[in-house]
């Protein structure tokens, strides 16, 4: 599940991870994708808005850096697939951007900030679907809250075990100005 | 947005906008190999038409059906309508079967508007009379984004953009068409600069407070336009000499090869179709590069997804039984 979708920097709340664990992170994740894919051969790391894209970037650029690998990044939007549409007035579309080559026998990394009731991801797969067919895919997610209400797990984590009743932001600096992920009490916004 | 979609006037900047964007998102379906998203699963489209059309129907049906909704087609030829039934008794009829959204073309102008007091789902309008065409001018709005502003925005194309600065001409038979009402309302919503161009006649009474200018001579209109958009001369309409003769208005207010010649450079020629090639537009120049009369088809069933999803998509808009 994404987090809110308008974090304010600065509000009530507590900083779990700053920018450097987010790096750290980050870091261990794109080695750990390289270890699971051997090498990162025919793999393909689609973010899903907003959050999610840049950390996609940030992963397919850290890649690059440690294996001098060119891994197409792109961006998968899951709004029309998600099954909370009528509980809400109309969203905006996020963008869909496959890189060229498709999905087709690739290893799909889906990559988003929080993962937490499965049910954004159970989206993504069934977006995924339409598009063509994948030989694997995969989840990484920077903060793991628990509470999941689907079958889902995720390959990569960051991780951070939360209270159902707490509220998270990822917050990153391409979208928010700033790298961090806070922590607060109360109902999402 | 509101719940029904019957005038271009009804849309805020910030509503075209989102259905342009929407649009804008929704057009990389056509490349995929799914073309079909299961967003309006379960929920039911009326096409309600009691005027002929071929593409706003058709398209209209893609759509919904690209969206995975339930389509009824209900043309009025062949229906209870020849029995005498009214409008209203057939809306009931529609309400009774759970229509979702009903979208009507209806030959007298007001009736989208009437529709929506009658019914619960939203109502589209389709072309009612010499009223308005919504979707035909955010079609329009949406190809002209595509065509002219792409090249001046950023990376993001021309996501977000409105069409300010851009110079529209719309020629010929304004009287007659809903689809130049519609697009001076939202074309000058988007920042268009929008002026008719016209004989006396083709042009309604009223024109005076509609937010465009107008002018009696193309000629001097095409050097300045980035638009020229060609009204069909609606002949089943007039009931009265607007023009001496077909050739005569041809003669001026037609768009042959010189005259498009005088366009500058980067201008493109829409048409909303059909077309009478050889009245108020040459063959050649509905075939010639410049022309955007297929994309605008095309361009048709993206953004009428865009307008079904953002109507039907999200949440039901309470029932409250009165328009608007």
């Amino acid at each position: 599940m994404c987090a809110a979708s308008n974090p304010v920097a600065g509000r009530d709340g507590l900083a779990v991870l700053d920018a450097e664990e987010i790096r750290r992170a980050l870091t261990r994740i794109a080695h750990e994708i390289l270890e699971r894919t051997h090498g990162g051969d025919g793999v393909i790391l689609l973010g899903i808005p907003t959050r999610g894209v840049p950390l996609a970037r940030r992963l397919a650029a850290r890649i690059g850096e440690f294996e001098g690998l060119d891994v197409p990044c792109g961006s998968l939007d899951v709004t029309m697939h998600r099954d909370d549409l009528r509980l809400h007035p109309a969203r905006a579309l996020g963008r869909t951007d496959l890189p060229p080559g498709g999905v087709d026998g690739k290893t799909v990394v889906l990559v988003d900030d929080v993962l937490y009731s499965g049910r954004t991801v159970r989206a993504g797969l069934d977006a995924l679907n339409d598009l063509g067919r994948p030989r694997a895919v995969q989840l990484a997610v920077l903060v793991d809250r628990g509470h999941r209400e689907l079958p889902i797990r995720a390959d990569y984590v960051g991780n951070l075990p939360t209270s159902q009743r707490e509220v998270v932001h990822v917050l990153l600096t391409e979208v928010d100005g700033q790298d961090s992920v806070m922590i607060g009490e109360g109902r999402r916004p | 947005m509101k719940r029904h979609l019957i005038s271009a006037a009804d849309l805020t900047r910030g509503d075209a906008l989102l259905i342009l964007d929407t649009a804008e998102e929704l057009a990389h379906l056509a490349d995929r190999p799914i073309k079909k998203l299961p967003t309006l699963r379960g929920r039911t489209v009326v096409n309600l038409f009691y005027e002929d059309s071929t593409r706003t129907r058709i398209s209209f049906e893609a759509a919904a059906k690209r969206l995975s909704a339930d389509v009824i087609n209900f043309s009025a030829k062949g229906s209870s309508v020849g029995k005498g039934e009214s409008l209203k008794d057939t809306a009931l009829t529609l309400e009774a079967m759970g229509a979702d959204a009903v979208v009507i073309r209806h030959g007298a102008s007001g009736a989208a508007h009437r529709l929506a007091g009658w019914v619960r789902g939203s109502v589209l309008n389709a072309g009612d009379g010499t009223h308005e065409h919504p979707t035909q001018a955010l079609l329009d709005a949406f190809t002209i984004r595509r065509r002219l502003m792409a090249r001046r925005a950023s990376t993001a194309g021309a996501r977000g953009a409105g069409l300010d600065g851009l110079r529209v001409t719309i020629v010929g038979d304004v009287l007659h068409s809903r689809v130049a009402r519609s697009n001076v309302l939202l074309l000058s919503t988007l920042g268009a600069e929008v002026t008719l161009a016209a004989p006396p006649t083709l042009l309604p009474l009223a024109v005076g407070s509609w937010p465009c200018a107008v002018s009696y001579d193309l000629d001097s209109e095409l050097p300045k336009s980035d638009v020229v958009m060609m009204l069909r001369v609606q002949q089943e309409r007039m009931t009265a000499a607007y023009f001496p003769s077909v050739r005569e208005y041809s003669r001026r207010y037609g768009l042959d090869a010189a005259r498009m010649a005088r366009l500058p450079g980067h201008a493109i020629v829409m048409h909303p179709g059909p077309m009478n090639r050889g009245v108020e537009i040459a063959a050649e120049v509905a075939d010639s590069v410049r022309s955007t009369i297929v994309e605008q088809v095309a361009n048709g069933v993206t953004t009428r997804m865009a307008v079904l999803y953002l109507l039907l998509g999200g949440t039901e808009f309470p029932a409250t039984g009165v328009a608007q």
